[in-house]
């Protein structure tokens, strides 16, 4: 590991930043003492591991010194917290009023740094460090989540893949921790033990199931190789996605909306979709996870006075079903008046194979669903 | 002095207005409950389990024009699984995080309201919630999600008594509607998922008091101990969270029981595991053993046997027949447990053969493995607590059918007080068709399905059979149907705005006959115009 040695001014901690593991130590010169950060975003312009200083706020008498990490280093922010012991006044002046040497009153702070690690509150996952937790994590995952978002994370179909280091809505531990506690309205994501699926799980158990989601994450997942730009205009151009789906508002309604998409599925399985559109149709979710029942099947119904109408189920139950036709048009039934009524799994999406559609195009416009999809 | 008279005269009216309103509840009228059709003093309606209504006020021939009469709304969210009761004119319910009510059955006005404050720490596998209320005398009685057994005065709603049952921190909990034979209580526990040793209590009505107690995982030296490898019984789950029945003639219970723990994983745990996954006949008195028959040996799917088992008299023949999550209907002699038929009801792929005793025995293709394989049913199984009815007049058995297949897979897991301990993992297969589900109505003479009326999605719903020739049911969109209970065509539905997961009932009030049930957040009840 190449590090680069960024400042040093006297009497300062370090804090280095190892691009490989993301991790974010404190120590002082090379003698490096605790890990603060599991996950850290590197600091501004380093591409490499990098040692950036953490300040020292000198005590009115002289030699003593107190650590402002986080307000200096506004470029270096751990994921895992922003309540840093150090920050108040009050522990300015515990600091100060400790005795001793500096070096001893430092190797003070770097404990209390570790404590603040365990203890930070719901903004830090304090079980980061700890091996165990993950091995424990997956096993709520295992029980809670896998129905969804299947086993090792990679995705169920239903739920999206989280093996992705880059989440739609869960970007630090606490959001994460706040999205598995309270779910995501608006979607199939429950908030915890209110769905049927699995258990309501303790504080420490999401906090168990954050660092098993941590330690699955593949770090470069497969990114797309083609150019984002030219896949916006096929996609609103000669491709014609947007007469069926809609993208940051603008496009068709016939088909599912495709603005998060990209932030949610693997590459390779929105290239499935176009390639094969018919071989997962929209999950329809069930139960107490079923927050909005379209799957998008195809519907072809005879009414009464003869008229044929096909186009895709926007909402159905026992009795009746809403259908958007392939003009837009919404036809409300209810099914006993029917002459006919015939649900296919079959999607109304043609498949577009490479004749229609070669990889190169596709892949553009995957590049822009999955650059849309991030923001 | 005519002031203070008149005010006596007026006391003693409206004592004699309570004591008519607000009729004692005896042991008696629960073993008859058949003469009270307009009351619904059980869970289940009767002691039997049938969830049958003697009303023909609603029938085959006016279901279509029925109309909603009233709706309370709880103002609670998560699942409302209530099955109310109602006792002259009284409806009494519960709802998420253990409410209790009581509404005037004519307008779901309330009069009372009760409320526990449960501990921040409660461990309620699948919701906080609870299924109904028991009644006997003047009190009402509620099982708690944090392991409490409780009493309520039913004029007020006031605590009369409150018991602790077991730590709810080991991961116990109740959420069943008690079973209330002679002067006990009778409940059994949650808990299931967390690993705990599970039970079934009798509480003394007036006090309280624990008259006696049924673990349904044998300890050392019981008989049924040695079908648990080493130690694994002290976790080994069996909960008992459906409300039973109860034969007055032989003076019995009838109790199933759930999953063994882990849920899905079988390793080290070898044996049978005795008595998960079992119907229990307990001398009513003293809890003591009679028979029992397990459905589903050594289980790893997580099929509890928690459907309310329903005894069903043909000719001279006394049965009790259970449609269970494994997906077989089975039938056994109520005397003896013997076992006399076991038919599938939905799709199954873990057995093709039977054991000497008829009994269904699961294929080697249906053991979960780390990598998952996929069994039907799936984990939820072919139904679930959602109640069955038996119709003597139709001579059928109704039962909501999930149609769904799930990958298992297994994983060890260490047991750790309190928390989830499964072992597993269930999840959909890739390209497998949705889910979906139906209201079967099985002759319990062949056990052959007769018809079925589906389900767009597996409905949480139960079933009420009436003497109107009805059969009521739920569905997961919410809708509320009325079907003939003979041939099962649809005569009415009414779209409720809320998920079914609860079982209807029925009762009347001034010779207006009303269906209820819970979906959404709210309560509904249906008469005639």
């Amino acid at each position: 590991m190449k590090v680069h040695f960024v400042k040093r001014p006297f009497h300062e901690l370090l804090v280095l930043y190892n691009a490989e593991t993301s991790a974010a130590t404190l120590g002082e010169g090379d003698g490096m003492l605790v890990k603060v950060c599991d996950r850290a975003i590197a600091p501004e312009g380093a591409t490499d591991s990098v040692i950036v200083a953490a300040s020292l706020e000198r005590c009115p008498d002289t030699n003593r010194a107190v650590i402002h990490a986080v307000r200096r280093l506004s470029t270096f922010q751990c994921l895992q917290r922003k309540a840093w012991l150090f920050r108040t006044a009050s522990w300015s002046k515990f600091f100060c009023s400790l005795p001793g040497s500096p070096p001893a009153r430092k190797f003070f702070v770097v404990l209390l740094l570790g404590v603040a690690t365990a203890f930070a509150g719901e903004d830090s996952n304090p079980l980061a460090r700890d091996p165990n937790a993950a091995k424990l994590g997956e096993f709520q995952f295992r029980i809670n989540c896998a129905f969804c978002h299947g086993l090792g994370a990679r995705g169920g179909g239903r739920g999206p893949d989280l093996t992705r280091a880059h989440k739609k809505y869960a970007h630090s531990d606490a959001e994460m921790f706040q999205i598995i506690n309270n779910g995501i309205p608006g979607t199939a994501m429950p908030a915890n033990g209110t769905n049927g699926q699995g258990v309501g799980m303790t504080e420490t158990e999401i906090r168990q199931l954050i660092s098993y989601i941590r330690s699955v994450e593949v770090k470069s997942a497969s990114q797309p190789s083609g150019n984002a730009a030219r896949g916006k205009q096929l996609f609103y151009g000669d491709a014609n996605c947007s007469g069926c789906h809609m993208v940051d508002g603008k496009g068709g309604r016939l088909g599912p909306e495709l603005t998060g998409v990209g932030g949610a599925r693997t590459v390779e399985s929105i290239v499935d979709s176009v390639r094969n559109p018919s071989r997962r149709l929209a999950w329809g979710l069930t139960e107490a996870t079923k927050e909005f029942p379209q799957e998008y099947e195809t519907v072809t119904v005879v009414t009464a006075d003869g008229q044929e109408i096909k186009g895709v189920a926007l909402n159905e139950d026992d009795f009746s079903v809403q259908i958007m036709d392939m003009s837009e048009n919404i036809h409300l039934v209810e099914k006993d008046k029917l002459r006919a009524f015939a649900k296919s799994r079959v999607s109304l999406m043609p498949a577009y194979g490479v004749g229609v559609l070669s990889d190169t195009d596709l892949q553009d416009i995957v590049a822009y669903l999955v650059g849309v999809g991030a923001k | 002095m005519k002031r203070a008279i008149s005010h006596k005269w007026l006391c003693a009216a409206m004592v004699l207005l309570a004591s008519t309103d607000y009729g004692q509840v005896t042991f008696n009228r629960l073993v008859n409950s058949a003469k009270e059709p307009q009351n619904w003093l059980t869970y289940s309606g009767d002691y039997a389990g049938r969830r049958f209504s003697g009303l023909d006020q609603i029938n085959a021939g006016n279901a279509h024009s029925l109309v909603a009469k009233w709706v309370y709304q709880t103002a609670a969210t998560g699942k409302f699984e209530t099955t109310p009761l109602v006792v002259d004119g009284i409806l009494y319910a519960t709802a998420q995080d253990n409410r209790a009510f009581a509404l005037d059955a004519r307008t779901g006005r309330p009069i009372w309201m009760y409320q526990r404050q449960l501990p921040g720490d409660i461990r309620p596998c699948c919701g906080r919630v609870n299924r109904g209320l028991a009644i006997l005398g003047d009190k009402v009685f509620l099982a708690t999600l944090d392991a409490h057994v409780i009493a309520l005065d039913s004029k007020t709603g006031n605590v009369i008594w409150d018991v602790v049952a077991v730590d709810y921190q080991q991961g116990y909990s109740f959420t069943l509607a008690p079973l209330v034979v002679k002067n006990l209580v009778i409940v059994g526990v949650s808990g299931g998922e967390y690993g705990v040793r599970g039970f079934i209590d009798a509480y003394d009505a007036d006090t309280g008091k624990l008259a006696w107690r049924f673990y349904t995982v044998p300890g050392p030296g019981e008989p049924g101990h040695e079908s648990w490898e080493g130690d694994s019984w002290k976790t080994g789950g069996a909960p008992a969270w459906i409300t039973g029945v109860y034969d007055p003639v032989n003076n019995e219970l009838f109790w199933p029981t759930g999953n063994p723990a882990p849920s899905n994983r079988g390793e080290g745990r070898a044996g049978d595991n005795l008595y998960s996954n079992s119907l229990l006949a307990l001398d009513a008195d003293s809890g003591k053993l009679k028979w029992y028959f397990q459905f589903t040996k050594h289980d790893e799917h997580d099929w509890d046997a928690t459907q309310v088992p329903v005894m069903i008299d043909l000719g001279d023949k006394h049965l009790i027949a259970q449609a269970n999550r494994n997906g077989f209907f089975y039938v056994l002699d109520r005397a003896t447990g013997k076992l006399l038929s076991a038919n599938p009801y939905g799709k199954i792929s873990w057995s093709d053969s039977k054991d000497a005793e008829g009994r269904p025995v699961p294929n080697k293709e249906s053991e979960p493995t780390a990598e998952g394989r996929q069994v039907c049913p799936g984990a939820l199984g072919t139904t679930n607590w959602m109640s069955p009815s038996f119709s003597s007049l139709a001579g059928l058995f109704y039962v909501s059918a999930r149609e769904e297949c799930d990958i298992f897979s297994t994983a060890p897991q260490p047991y750790e007080m309190g928390h989830a301990y499964y072992g597993s993992a269930y999840f959909p297969a890739d390209g497998s068709e949705p889910y979906w589900g139906a209201l079967r109505a099985i002759d319990p003479a062949s056990g052959k399905v007769k018809w079925e009326f589906r389900h767009l999605s597996p409905s949480w719903s139960g079933a009420l059979s009436t003497a109107g020739a009805l059969v009521f049911t739920g569905d997961a969109e919410g809708n509320f149907i009325a079907l003939d209970a003979v041939t099962g065509k649809v005569l009415w539905h009414f779209q409720m705005g809320g998920a079914v997961y609860a079982s209807p009932m029925a009762f009347a009030v001034d010779g207006k006959e009303y269906v209820a049930i819970a979906a959404g957040s709210s309560l509904y009840a249906f008469g005639l115009p």
